[in-house]
């Protein structure tokens, strides 16, 4: 196409897109030439191939992408994991007192000595490097990244399906007895690990997923979860403390009729963390809450937490929830891309979304972008953002009944986060995340 | 226990002063009520003995307990036993009443090099102190003083008094908001914590409050400066001729 006559070459913006373009497929071929899908399960072989054209055809994710302007992915899509190192101490322990299923990975590789037998009542489990030749998840694995990709790029989801290495492929198909813990271990300073997991919960089944740790030094994670009609699928993590590490991370949910989806995810440190979600509410009645708490201190490294989800109605009834917290100090930057579109026919729908942070200084930012699509003309939805600083107030309050500010602000911030935490069903398990949260923040200073 | 000395304060905010040369002794074990109309820096002086921000104090002392507190952080004032009892109590989303108790008491005897309070302990101390001032398990279970209704939160500032045992307790306009039986409610509970070692300063606008916890000793403060020292009598002498009465009398 020529530019207009008088108009410089680089002010064109169709030159300067075509140039990106260029500089895209560029560093995409150049990160993907040295890498070849692992091979097996058999099956999966012809996903990973047209997550691998999927890849090629959009190209690895730039800054000038529409969803990656307030987040760098260089460092994700760049070949080599940049060094972190492992964090130690009581990471492990999260969850510890849970009576579940725990599949460890240590670097992004399953380490079978501090991994439970793979067996929970009421759930067929096995590992994707490790699954037989004919097996459920052929037709799923990969099923809902591609359909997630629509009207969103995502290509680092679909460059984990061409490249995990293993993961886990959980079918239930009752309620299960215990939940299944992914535990994931940090040990190797460089290490870039690659997982993708899938869940189906069969019609009427019912099960919980927990992931807790930081992976690895670079982590791209994938969970694709298929809940059948009056199937319920919860998820709660708690992604790892390392200060250097990074994730990237996609979940992709399909809810039938009656079906129940919740996720909430904690973030404490973790130089860069991109967490996106994308759930489609595909039978009248479905429930979808996803929620999520983040605490981050530019102080110890710097600090990025972006959390994209996009959420699509396309069935009448449905109830959809966002809920995303973010405390920030000493230049922490936090990121939410919330998005609720609802197809036309989607009748009375609720749709609710709301992302706040609390920052603690002027140096930090909060960057949010609220989205809503609506396609229907009988719905509820809703949506708000906020900034604040502690509130002086509640602040002297507490003070004056003898609470040392550092305490009293440590108190408030909880305060602030309990809200997101209340989106856990399970109280076991929200206490356990209250309980290390104020820890964590009493431990920083 | 308490010896206000020539207190000048200003807002920080435009300089304005607010206290001109307050002068005030509070006695051990005694109630001493500050009365005066609105503007005349009662809640100012409730705020600048505990301490919030926004005041700049450019003269005088408060010595309590040989102390100067004027100096000290809010939180090291509470713990060398001075409680302001807020006339507006301040709502907590989040934080649960029992945490927040716990976490005042935990932190004064922290403050005072005493051992922490066993959850036991704090919860039969607590259970029994809010039966007096009928306190239900599901205030104490809510989130501070939200939803609470204008009596529920006073009677909280004295459940957290009566928690804390402080020595020199600042009241100010706990009557506002208050029905006679809310307010009977309230001052028996301040009454229940009068002893030898513990003074109270009462603030209050209307001398209603007085009739439930008597003073030994009643101020009338205006412009910044008490004006008039005297027995419970001067607070009748409010209620009864208002108080241009006494103020054309001092000027």
């Amino acid at each position: 196409m020529a530019a207009n006559p008088g108009t410089p070459v680089g002010l064109n913006p169709n030159g300067r897109r075509a140039r990106n373009a260029k500089a895209k497929r560029d560093a995409t071929e150049a990160r993907l030439a040295p890498l070849s899908p692992p091979e097996g399960p058999v099956w999966a072989a012809d996903a990973r191939a047209e997550a691998l054209e999927r890849v090629r055809a959009m190209g690895l994710p730039a800054r000038s992408d529409e969803y990656w302007r307030y987040t760098d992915p260089s460092t994700l899509t760049g070949q080599g994991a940049p060094s972190a190192a492992p964090l130690g101490g009581d990471e492990g322990q999260v969850f510890g007192e849970v009576d579940a299923l725990r599949i460890v990975f240590v670097d992004g590789v399953f380490d079978p000595g501090a991994s439970g037998d793979l067996t929970v009542e009421g759930v067929e489990i096995a590992r994707l490097a490790d699954a037989a030749d004919i097996h459920w998840a052929r037709g799923l694995y990969g099923a809902l990244e591609a359909a997630g990709q629509d009207p969103v790029d995502r290509p680092l989801a679909a460059f984990n399906t061409a490249f995990a290495t293993d993961g886990v492929l959980i079918r239930a198909t009752g309620r299960a007895a215990r939940p299944i813990h992914l535990v994931y271990r940090h040990e190797d300073a460089t290490s870039d690990a690659v997982l993708h997991h899938v869940v189906r919960v069969e019609e009427g089944a019912e099960v919980t997923v927990l992931e807790t740790g930081p992976a690895a030094a670079r982590f791209n994670k994938c969970l694709e979860v298929d809940v059948a009609d009056r199937a319920a699928f919860h998820h709660v993590r708690a992604q790892g403390r390392d200060h250097d590490r990074r994730a990237a991370t996609a979940m992709f949910a399909r809810l039938g009729a009656e079906a129940t989806y919740k996720s909430f995810t904690l973030t404490v440190n973790g130089v860069l963390t991109r967490n996106e979600h994308v759930v489609e509410l595909s039978g009248d009645d479905a429930v979808a809450h996803v929620a999520g708490a983040a605490v981050g201190d530019g102080a110890t490294g710097r600090f990025h937490h972006d959390d994209t989800v996009f959420v699509t109605h396309d069935a009448e009834r449905c109830e959809s929830r966002q809920v995303f917290k973010k405390v920030l100090r000493n230049g922490a930057r936090g990121v939410f891309q919330g998005k609720i579109l609802v197809r036309e026919g989607a009748q009375k729908t609720d749709g609710y979304q709301i992302s706040q942070s609390l920052l603690l200084d002027d140096d930090s930012q909060f960057l949010a972008k609220p989205e809503l699509e609506i396609y229907a003309d009988d719905v509820v939805c809703s949506h708000g953002s906020t900034s604040g600083a502690i509130d002086g107030t509640a602040l002297f309050y507490l003070r004056s009944r003898g609470v040392p500010a550092e305490d009293a602000a440590d108190l408030l911030t909880l305060a602030f986060l309990a809200e997101a935490l209340e989106e856990i069903d399970d109280d076991a398990l929200a206490a356990d995340l209250r309980d290390r949260l104020a820890e964590w923040l009493t431990r920083r200073r | 226990m308490l010896e206000i000395t020539n207190l000048h304060a200003a807002l920080e905010e435009d300089g304005k002063p607010i206290l001109k040369g307050v002068d005030l002794t509070v006695e051990d074990g005694k109630v001493h009520a500050i009365m005066g109309p609105n503007g005349s820096g009662k809640s100012t002086l409730s705020y600048v003995l505990a301490g919030r921000d926004g005041y700049e104090v450019t003269e005088g002392t408060a010595i309590l307990g040989g102390e100067d507190v004027l100096g000290m952080e809010p939180e090291e004032r509470a713990a060398g036993g001075l409680f302001l009892a807020f006339q507006y109590p301040v709502e907590i989303p989040g934080v649960g009443n029992m945490t927040f108790l716990r976490t005042a008491v935990n932190a004064q005897r922290k403050a005072r090099g005493q051992e922490e309070m066993s959850s036991t302990d704090f919860l039969k101390l607590v259970r029994e102190k809010a039966r007096e001032l009928d306190i239900d398990a599901d205030m104490l279970k809510r989130p501070v003083n939200v939803g609470f209704s204008g009596g529920e939160k006073k009677r909280n500032e004295i459940l957290q008094m009566a928690m804390l045992e402080p020595r020199m307790c600042v009241l100010d306009e706990t009557d506002s908001g208050l029905d006679v039986d809310a307010m009977k409610l309230v001052a028996q509970g301040v009454n229940a914590l009068r002893e030898a070692g513990r003074s109270f300063l009462v603030i209050t606008h209307y001398q209603r409050l007085l009739d439930h916890i008597r003073p030994d000793v009643v101020h009338i403060m205006a412009d910044g400066r008490i004006v008039k020292t005297g027995g419970p009598e001067l607070a009748l002498e409010v209620e009864n001729n208002g108080y241009s009465d006494i103020l054309a009398e001092v000027a």
